[in-house]
């Protein structure tokens, strides 16, 4: 019985808080990508891969009361905070998906700005193409982030990063 | 004259319920609207299991997608032609985009995509790049316009007024399929002016924009959106049809896997499978063939395969009742214990549904940029996010609303033939009685 909202639940607990929607979907999209069994269907979006899936999943998990989202006002906009409740953590003990290496991986994410793992993000979505053709796609498809060079370097070594974490422990 | 330019001797017009008519003047579209690979949108429906909850809605994706095309032509036609902000070069690739966002799609997609772990974004695609029909003639247009008029549907194309035509949260898509399935569905749901909204759409760098004046009619589109969802998409009804669907795709696979001898080699399905469909072999299945097994598997030795054919093909459907997940998970591992003691695998008959398994989504105002919001073009030429100027969008785009249901097969809880005592404490968690 929802393996899906499990195996989500068991994402937050690893990561311990998440803040901000945008980096919650990139996280995940980024661990999907990193081959960890999370089922959400993502899409091109304005502002880089996107799942209504998940969004919806992380409301049904915040209704039941396994998540707690706070909503902070920052500045001209609302941020959110999400972290596991005591009833997520009883409700894991019957369902907790095992997922190894993923607390590792997603501790990492989680220290990154989401402007970083949108940039991470959006390479890792274009991964069928070659590198040249990724860096373009940035470039245009992400004109207004002005990501530079050196940025886009760093996102292709982080994944190569993550990827590393994945195999070697 | 070049190909993308040729019109054709006379106008062609599909009559439509929807739109009235649907327009085709050039030539491309209407040699693409020939092709198998479009045709073949005919075989598979709009709405997929919902036409055994609303006996209408046997519309096929064949007329969504002519839909979508005409909306768009009406929009580059007749109100972005000869503004500054639009490219009149852009036009037919909008159209063509239009037309095919479809094309992908298979026989009772949502359902196959889970259990076979495919994407019919994946396959649209493969048709407009691969070789095909289509992607012949959209390589006559020129040799790079397959893959522009591909990116487009994937969003992932450099213009983003073009990607956000064909989809956004008010898109042409959103826009036929609303007014489409109400149609079809026969519930007075889902109707809104779509004329007045086209009229106050405007181009702009990234997105088309809607002027302020306009407030009203699309407020009546997000009502549209929001009560198609719940009363339409997410018919309790539909989801335990989906279920069983599911559920039969999932018990041909296991036995699949199991070496199963089945009565007539269910050749369609093995590439499905062993989960390694070529373009070719996903081009062969339409809703016809999948209909056709599901008839003769009626008559398999395997009793749950044969069982849950006879449900789906006879509508002879699950019931539910509603489910908290928060409240009741212990509850629903109790009632596994319990189904299996019984004799009736829980992990066929015993299912638990929720809000996010469908494919359908409600307007977002995009807090923190996750998605892009609809934005209001003020009188400054200032852009405002809808929410933050209608009190009515805000009041259900805020809201969170979720349902989860528990799916099961009435009759065999009331079989008393075996199992009684068992089956009655079922029937008492459940509160049947």
């Amino acid at each position: 019985m929802l393996k899906d909202h499990a195996k989500l639940m068991s994402a937050f607990l690893a990561s311990g808080e998440v803040v901000g929607r945008k980096k919650l979907q990139k996280m995940i999209f980024i661990a999907k990508k990193l081959e960890f069994p999370f089922q959400e269907k993502f899409q091109f979006h304005f502002y880089g891969p996107y799942s209504e899936e998940l969004t919806l999943r992380v409301e049904e998990l915040c209704n039941m009361g396994f998540i707690s989202e706070v909503k902070e006002k920052k500045g001209g906009y609302y941020q959110y905070r999400y972290t596991v409740t005591k009833e997520g953590e009883d409700f894991l003990q019957i369902y907790e998906k095992d997922m190894p290496y993923l607390q590792d991986c997603l501790t990492d994410m989680n220290v990154q700005s989401a402007r970083f793992l949108e940039l991470v993000s959006t390479v890792l979505y274009f991964d069928s193409l070659p590198k040249e053709e990724v860096v373009e796609k940035v470039f245009t498809l992400k004109s207004k982030q002005k990501y530079t060079t050196e940025e886009i370097d760093e996102a292709f070594a982080y994944i190569e990063g993550l990827k590393g974490k994945k195999i070697v422990q | 004259m070049e190909y993308a330019k040729q019109k054709l001797h006379e106008e062609k017009v599909f009559k439509d319920p929807v739109h009235r008519y649907v327009h085709v003047r050039d030539r491309v579209i209407w040699d693409l609207i020939g092709t198998k690979e479009f045709q073949r949108l005919r075989r598979i429906r709009q709405l997929g299991t919902t036409y055994l909850t609303f006996h209408g809605a046997e519309h096929s994706r064949f007329n969504h997608s002519l839909g979508v095309y005409e909306i768009i032509r009406r929009i580059v036609d007749d109100v972005f032609a000869g503004r500054p902000e639009w490219n009149q070069d852009d036009r037919l690739l909008s159209l063509c985009a239009a037309l095919l966002h479809d094309l992908g799609h298979g026989p009772f997609s949502h359902s196959f995509e889970k259990v076979f772990h495919l994407d019919h974004e994946h396959f649209t695609q493969a048709i407009i790049l691969g070789d095909t029909e289509v992607n012949e003639v959209l390589t006559k247009v020129g040799p790079d316009f397959p893959k522009h008029v591909a990116e487009v549907i994937a969003k992932t194309y450099k213009n983003k007024l073009v990607v956000s035509l064909i989809s956004s949260q008010i898109d042409a898509d959103r826009m036929d399929y609303l007014q489409r399935d109400a149609y079809f569905t026969g519930v007075s749901y889902g109707h809104f002016d779509m004329e007045r909204i086209l009229r106050v759409m405007r181009p702009r760098e990234d997105q088309v924009v809607i002027k302020q004046s306009g407030m009203h009619a699309v407020e009546d589109y997000i009502m549209s959106r929001y009560q198609m969802y719940w009363q339409v998409y997410f018919h309790p009804v539909t989801r335990s049809a989906e279920v069983i669907l599911t559920k039969i795709l999932h018990r041909a696979k296991e036995l699949h896997e199991e070496y199963y001898s089945f009565k007539q080699s269910p050749i369609h399905f093995y590439s499905l499978f062993e989960e390694e469909v070529s373009l070719q072999d996903y081009l062969k299945l339409d809703e016809a063939v999948i209909m056709y097994y599901f008839q003769i598997w009626q008559e398999e030795e395997d009793p749950i395969l044969r069982d849950l054919c006879e449900r789906f093909m006879n509508r002879n459907l699950f019931k539910y009742v509603e489910f908290d997940p928060a409240k009741e998970y212990k509850k629903h591992s109790e009632l596994e214990v319990l189904f299996k003691k019984a004799g009736i695998d829980p992990d066929y008959y015993l299912v638990v549904d929720s809000s996010s398994d469908l494919p359908y989504d409600f307007y977002r105002p995009g807090e923190e940029e996750e998605r892009l919001p609809i934005h209001l073009l003020m009188r400054n030429d200032e852009l405002r996010e809808l929410s933050r100027q209608s009190d009515i969008v805000d009041s259900i785009s805020g809201k969170r609303r979720t349902d989860h249901k528990l799916y099961y097969p009435v009759d065999l809880l009331y079989d008393e033939s075996t199992k009684k005592n068992i089956k009655r404490q079922i029937r008492t968690i459940l509160e049947l009685t």
